[in-house]
């Protein structure tokens, strides 16, 4: 059989007791306590607090201009620059929504409309924030970018239904996004 | 060494009308004359196409069932062949691929489908079938079963080089009824225009155009209504003949397939039904060569829609007294109730009128039920019309044979006359309706006759007149939601499996049947039957017929159990092309 045999590190004392991660941690802790009982924490500056301790004064102060561009907030469905839905209900959100949250209605986009070419739209497209993980799959799946990550985090629903986001409620969240690739142009 | 085991592997297998044939290395023999590409199925050895199909005439039009071929090289004059250790030739493989749909196999050929040329090809094609390609996958119904979309990622390079703007043709254009044609996803393979020529006798489809702007196109003035048109939809590879009934209802990932068979007529075309979360969304055909070959008519297929409709019955439904309206009831007190009421009238004047659409197994507890009661007043609706020459039979009803055998008519339909009759003057006092609507035109009652009863029980899965009329009602559930065997015209027994659940409070028919026995007094073997596979078993024991039918027994194609004579238009004609 092929195996190797390695060597074990010499650990000393100092190391077998956690002796130095310890005292690297309270460091640490000394330095925040200090600073906060001087009035110059981090939440000073960064959080808009007050100085005394770093925890942000929530809801007062918010996290919002600290997200990350990465950050998942609730999804959304967004409209192009051009003002069409993007979403065609191609349902591969619906298939890869790991919680089950997404239910889409798929349906014909009517004859007369600007946008026929693109033959399907959505006629319902629901997602049940209940049942969100907030993983970013549909994001990732979706072929069309029409539905993302917001960096929108305040949902207080106030019963079972209002937890349910409806195709009218996600376009209002998302609104117009700027920059995205229109497949449906002119030459399609 | 002795002379048989001298032989070459050449002249063994020509003794029994075979050839040796090397695919990917390995050797197999294969009958003279077959193509390669069966040759290649038969082995598990996958060779990706489009326009070849088992039921067609060869075209030979895609090009992506190339292989690499070879032969033994060809002898100088006077040369005698040499042989390996193993008896075989040396293989000389050619330069140049072949299809493998329009070649058949022979003597020492070798195939391989897996080979650096092979695969190279393969992308080759395909690069040229995406060149025009609109990739509207995200839009297109047949996303998720397009053959374009497997081999592409399958064979595919993934990548497109062709920097062109693409032709444009037709798209979204409504060729027929129930079909609509998208030229820009068409990869010109011709299925669909060899199945309405040599099938349906309609030649309405073909390609017109050239090069680029090659197209199937239908031919001006006409519609593609020809009523098994849909079967253009199965058969398309891609998604440009799809079905307006089916467009954008749902992906067809999301489905789930059960095996089953069509009731429409008694023929019993082999159906998938194709559901999710308790709603069916389309029947498809299933191949059957003894059956329906892989077709199915448009009109069976499009039947479907009663199953999830508003008109279903959800619940028990009871009428207590005369001209009360009907109120919801509950299973055991409707059981109770209707034993009772029949309890009351006199054997005689009772009359059940089950329906050639019932299973094996319901009319067995029918029967069962009848034998209780006592009653010798059994029939069932006949519904005969004319057959269309193809697959649509002339009895209507899915099980009359069925019914000839478990509840021994001779002549299904001839005693619901006298019923009738009975009925008017009076001599007939309650009526089991089982799964019929006795005011429809086959069955023959008007609503004036139900004042004459004192009893009118109805089991059906769908509001009727009937149901209106009666006294009790009790919801059965429809072919979707059941399991059950039934014998088409030609004597093959076939099951039909269950999709869904029972809609609402339903329950599956042969239960409701065996309670009404059980609290009716009865204590047959088949009171403990929890399954129709139990009972179907006890058919087994019971008729000469179908001796020891059980499930397993009847699998997915089902078993021939009776010599009734009739023949099937269809497989007739596939079988004697000429004749």
């Amino acid at each position: 059989m092929a195996f190797k045999t390695i060597k074990r590190p010499k650990i000393s004392i100092g190391e077998r007791f956690y002796l130095k991660a310890l005292l690297g941690g309270l460091v640490i802790t000394m330095k925040h306590l200090v600073l906060s009982i001087i009035g110059k924490s981090r939440s000073k500056k960064e959080l808009g607090g007050s100085g005394i301790g770093v925890t942000m004064q929530y809801p007062e102060y918010r996290w919002d201009k600290h997200l990350p561009e990465y950050y998942r907030g609730y999804p959304v469905l967004v409209k192009g620059e051009d003002g069409r839905e993007r979403c065609v209900s191609c349902q591969l959100c619906e298939f890869i929504c790991p919680a089950r949250a997404i239910t889409i209605k798929p349906g014909e986009v009517p004859a007369d409309s600007q946008w026929n070419k693109v033959e399907k739209a959505p006629v319902e497209f629901e997602i049940d924030m209940l049942r969100c993980i907030y993983c970013g799959m549909c994001q990732e799946a979706c072929p069309e970018q029409a539905i993302f990550m917001s960096q929108g985090y305040l949902l207080t629903p106030t019963d079972k239904k209002a937890g349910v986001h409806n195709k009218a409620k996600l376009y209002e969240l998302g609104g117009t996004k700027q920059g995205l690739v229109n497949k449906w142009n002119a030459y399609k | 060494m002795s002379e048989e085991t001298s032989k070459l592997p050449k002249d063994i297998a020509a003794a029994e009308g075979k050839v040796n044939v090397q695919i990917n290395g390995t050797w197999y023999q294969f009958p003279r004359g077959m193509r390669i590409i069966d040759a290649c199925k038969s082995v598990g050895v996958h060779v990706p196409t489009f326009c070849y199909h088992p039921k067609l005439a060869i075209a030979g039009s895609c090009r992506m069932c190339l292989v690499e071929q070879g032969m033994p090289p060809r002898l100088a004059p006077g040369q005698a062949p040499s042989y390996d250790a193993q008896g075989y030739q040396h293989i000389q493989w050619m330069p140049r691929p072949i299809i493998a749909c329009a070649n058949t196999v022979c003597e020492n050929m070798g195939i391989k489908t897996n080979s650096p040329l092979a695969e190279e090809v393969r992308a080759g094609v395909l690069e040229f079938l995406l060149a025009n390609h609109p990739l509207d996958c995200p839009i297109c119904d047949q996303a998720g079963e397009c053959k374009l979309q497997e081999f592409s990622n399958d064979y595919g390079k993934l990548k497109g080089r062709y920097t062109e703007s693409k032709t444009k043709k037709g798209k979204n254009l409504s060729v027929g009824p129930n079909i609509n044609l998208d030229q820009e996803r068409c990869v010109l393979c011709g299925r669909c225009i060899r199945f309405m020529r040599d099938i349906a006798k309609d030649p309405v489809l073909s390609f017109s155009q050239r090069g680029t702007h090659n197209a199937v196109t239908i031919y001006p003035g006409r519609e593609l209504d020809h009523p098994y048109s849909m079967n253009v939809v199965d058969l398309c590879p891609v998604g440009a003949l799809t079905s307006k009934d089916f467009r954008f209802k749902m992906r067809v990932w999301f489905l789930k397939e059960t095996k089953s068979i069509d009731v429409n007529c008694g023929t019993g075309t082999n159906i998938t039904i194709w559901s999710r979360e308790e709603q069916v969304y389309r029947l498809t055909p299933r191949q059957n060569d003894e059956v329906n070959s892989c077709w199915m008519p448009d009109e069976h297929r499009l039947n479907y829609r009663f199953i999830n409709s508003p008109q279903r019955i959800p619940q028990p439904v009871i009428r207590t007294d005369i001209n009360a309206p009907h109120r919801a009831s509950t299973w055991e007190p409707s059981f109770s109730a209707l034993a009772e009421a029949i309890k009351r009238v006199p054997a005689d004047q009772i009359a059940i009128i089950a329906s050639g659409r019932m299973t094996n197994e319901e009319l067995y507890m029918t029967r069962l039920l009848a034998e209780q009661i006592g009653t010798k007043h059994v029939d069932i609706v006949s519904r005969v019309k004319e057959s269309d020459g193809m697959l649509i039979s002339a009895d209507r009803n899915p099980n009359t044979t069925g019914a000839q055998v478990i509840l021994g008519l001779e002549n299904p339909g001839s005693q619901l006359e006298m019923i009738r009759d009975g009925v008017q003057r009076g001599k007939i006092k309650a009526i089991l309706c089982l799964g019929e609507d006795l005011t429809s035109p086959e069955a023959g009652f008007k609503a004036q006759d139900f004042e004459n009863l004192n009893y009118l029980f109805v089991m059906d899965h769908t509001a009727s007149d009937t149901a209106r009329a009666a006294d009790l009602v009790l919801p059965g559930v429809s072919f979707a939601e059941k399991f059950g065997t039934m014998i088409n015209v030609t004597g093959r027994i076939q099951r039909l499996n269950k999709a869904i659940e029972p809609i609402g409070y339903a329950k599956d028919d042969w239960t409701i049947l065996q309670s009404i026995t059980k609290a009716l007094g009865s204590n047959s073997p088949a009171m403990n039957a929890v399954s129709s596979m139990d009972i179907l078993s006890l058919i087994g024991q019971e008729y000469a017929a179908l001796e020891n039918i059980n499930w397993g027994r009847v699998g997915d194609c089902g078993l021939q159990v009776l010599e009734t004579g009739v023949t099937i238009p269809l497989i007739e004609q596939e079988k004697n092309p000429q004749g």
